[in-house]
């Protein structure tokens, strides 16, 4: 994962609440085995008419967000299924951050696994927020200060000290974990041993 | 009981910070894990635990016309690499052609894998089902598939808990999955939101292990990491003799951990809900979240009848993309399909329930109906007992196991405008087909419902 610093660019506003997995990476797009190119199925169906043209009216397809980085959404962002598709496909298309009032608690997870920062901020903040995006205007987030900031305003955001540390150091969670595998390996000595294995 | 299965999982924990938590079966299907295969090769990394790892194939899978091989190129590469990186890794693969291949949230507990006290995981979130064994069980992402298969562990925080008591006795022709959309509609979708559930109370003792998993499946959809619910004799019951569960010497030690389980009189949770169940009635959901649901006996309501001016919109929305008129009631809602199936209600109960319904009488000539069991031994199990000879002789679909149209991956799937009466779990925006209408009910109402080509009270269904 690439270490996560600071992110600056403008702020595309999506202001519904509950936006599921479902829409934000529709089904028919999760055939694919590669972890990259999923950029241009981000809300496809909100994007695209039913003949697959894209829809300018689409906040998204309007030019003066087509190099948006930031995201803010409502509650309940990224509820549903557990797809990280939702997240590859958000980072594909250039979004750094989300923010919004609250996230699913496996996006929210997912999105710190691969280096997209969802941040909580209260409603009123991302009211503010929101107001600047209609304008397409350009918002900062500073990972070690744990700002949003723009045009004058100021937002804290709280993170988890291991998450931001994990997040600016671009750590790669499997390898920390590997460094424990003497402490697995105690674990497995005193498991049950009447726990099911597929043992041929 | 949730804190004794995290806390006899932890291999190891930091003040404040997350715990590396043990799991005990990671579960596998063809969607989720491709790229975490690939990560794993590409840092020259091996799956642990082969023999702690099971995959099977189900989201991707047609469920008519197996013999003519999979017809749609990606779904096939898709399931061609799960195979494969099985048999590189050295994971037992329930395949296509295999009797155990079914849902992977059906097949766990149909084989005995799923068990009580265990920490169980799979890149999908209705992972939740097996928490019905009192097991600690959620879905996770692909990056976290990835780390349990190069570690058997995950990093992760410890949630907070709520209660949810389910007082008083379900009237007849009110099922589990009444239970858990009104459970659902008075929580809301984000209700359980960083909480894993524990549910309790007479009714949930009442119910079945179908019926449990019914409940615990569907934990995510109110927001839940997960649901567990107290092993008992029914659990006890269910696992024992299964090809995974524990024989002889093991079997006596195994029901003395179980017996330990459930939460201690008087324990606290971080939050506690209680549901009067003799007050619940047959549920249909009306809008575009789970949330959304009303009494059979009820009308589609006015989004002016919402306080908060979220609800107002969220319900506004759900109503134009529904095509549903205020004040219509839920009976008199025309239906164009009926799919019977899903990891929430295509268990072998679930079937002769819903068979039940429709025994000698036709599907209504409207309405495209099919079943789709929920493994290919539910499947068999439900044509030693006839249950196909009655679907079919009333019009029904008779198909092979899989997810099917819960997310139409495969080509199950709703036209644009079509309105379909569903047992599965998410009623979401094109969920089951682009302008796709999903109204969640359980399989009793679904079946009298595929009938009647309306909603029907099955309280008085005859």
């Amino acid at each position: 994962m690439e270490p996560v610093h600071s992110i600056q660019g403008v702020a595309a506003p999506l202001p519904r609440a509950a936006i599921d997995t479902d829409q934000i990476v529709p089904k028919q797009f999760l055939k694919r085995v590669e972890r990259s190119g999923y950029g241009p199925f981000l809300f496809y169906d909100w994007a695209h008419d039913v003949e697959g043209e894209p829809d300018p009216d689409f906040v998204l397809n309007r030019p003066e967000y087509l190099d948006a980085r930031i995201l803010v959404a409502g509650p309940s962002f990224g509820c549903g299924s557990s797809r990280e598709h939702a997240t590859w496909a958000l980072q594909d298309r250039g979004f750094a951050a989300v923010i919004a009032p609250s996230f699913a608690d496996i996006f929210r997870n997912n999105a710190y696994n691969v280096g997209l920062l969802p941040i909580e901020l209260d409603q009123s903040a991302v009211d503010a927020l929101l107001e600047i995006a209609e304008r397409a205007g350009t918002v900062t987030v500073d990972l070690e200060r744990q700002t949003v900031s723009s045009e004058g305003i100021e937002f804290s955001f709280d993170i988890e000290p291991h998450i931001k540390e994990n997040l600016l150091s671009g750590i790669d969670p499997i390898g920390e974990t590997l460094r424990s595998v003497a402490a697995i390996d105690a674990f497995e000595e005193r498991r049950p041993a009447f726990r099911p294995a597929l043992t041929d | 009981m949730f804190d004794k299965v995290w806390d006899t999982h932890v291999v190891s924990a930091s003040n404040d910070g997350p715990s590396l938590l043990y799991v005990d079966l990671h579960l596998v299907h063809e969607v989720t894990s491709p790229q975490a295969f690939a990560g794993l090769e590409a840092a020259g990394r091996t799956v642990r635990r082969p023999d702690l790892t099971v995959a099977t194939v189900d989201h991707g899978v047609p469920t008519a016309d197996r013999l003519r091989g999979i017809t749609d190129p990606l779904s096939k590469k898709q399931i061609d690499t799960l195979v494969d990186n099985c048999r590189r890794h050295g994971i037992t693969l329930y395949g296509i052609d295999d009797p155990r291949q079914g849902i992977v949230h059906v097949v766990g507990p149909e084989q005995g894998l799923t068990q009580p006290g265990m920490t169980i995981v799979c890149g999908d979130s209705h992972t939740s089902t097996h928490g019905a064994f009192g097991a600690l069980a959620f879905g996770i992402g692909t990056s976290e598939v990835e780390h349990v298969l190069a570690t058997q562990t995950l990093s992760q925080q410890k949630p907070a808990t709520m209660s949810i008591t389910v007082d008083g006795k379900l009237a007849r022709g009110v099922t589990a999955k009444d239970v858990i959309l009104g459970i659902i509609n008075q929580i809301g979708v984000n209700g359980g939101s960083g909480h894993v559930i524990e549910y309790w109370g007479p009714v949930i003792e009442a119910l079945s292990m179908e019926g449990r998993m019914t409940i615990c499946n569907m934990s995510i959809e109110g927001g839940a990491r997960a649901g567990m619910i107290a092993p008992d004799d029914t659990t006890f019951a269910f696992v024992e003799g299964k090809t995974f569960a524990p024989k002889g010497a093991a079997w006596e030690r195994a029901l003395e951990e179980w017996a330990a389980l459930p939460t201690d009189t008087g324990a606290t949770f971080d939050r506690e809900v209680e549901i009067d169940g003799s007050a619940l009635s047959p549920h249909v959901t009306w809008g575009t979240n789970p949330g959304q649901s009303v009494s059979v006996t009820g009308a589609i309501p006015d989004p002016s009848e919402f306080d908060a001016a979220a609800d107002r919109q969220a319900a506004e929305h759900a109503l134009a993309y529904m095509d549903l008129e205020p004040g219509t009631p839920i009976v008199d809602v025309p239906l164009d399909r009926v799919f019977l199936g899903s990891c929430t209600n295509a268990r072998i109960e679930d079937l002769r329930a819903a068979a039940d319904m429709v025994v000698g009488k036709k599907v209504h000539p409207r309405v495209d109906a099919m079943v789709v069991p929920g493994s290919t031994l539910v499947k068999m199990q439900a044509e030693q007992e006839g249950l196909d000879r009655i679907f079919k002789d009333a019009g029904f679909d008779w198909r092979d196991a899989g997810c099917s149209m819960c997310l139409a991956m495969n080509p199950d799937i709703l036209a644009p405008g079509e309105r379909c009466a569903s047992t599965s779990n998410r009623n979401f925006e094109g969920r089951q087909g682009r302008g796709g209408r999903t109204h969640l009910v359980s399989p009793e109402m679904a079946a009298a419902a595929a009938v009647a080509g309306h909603f029907v009270d099955v309280r008085t269904w005859g």
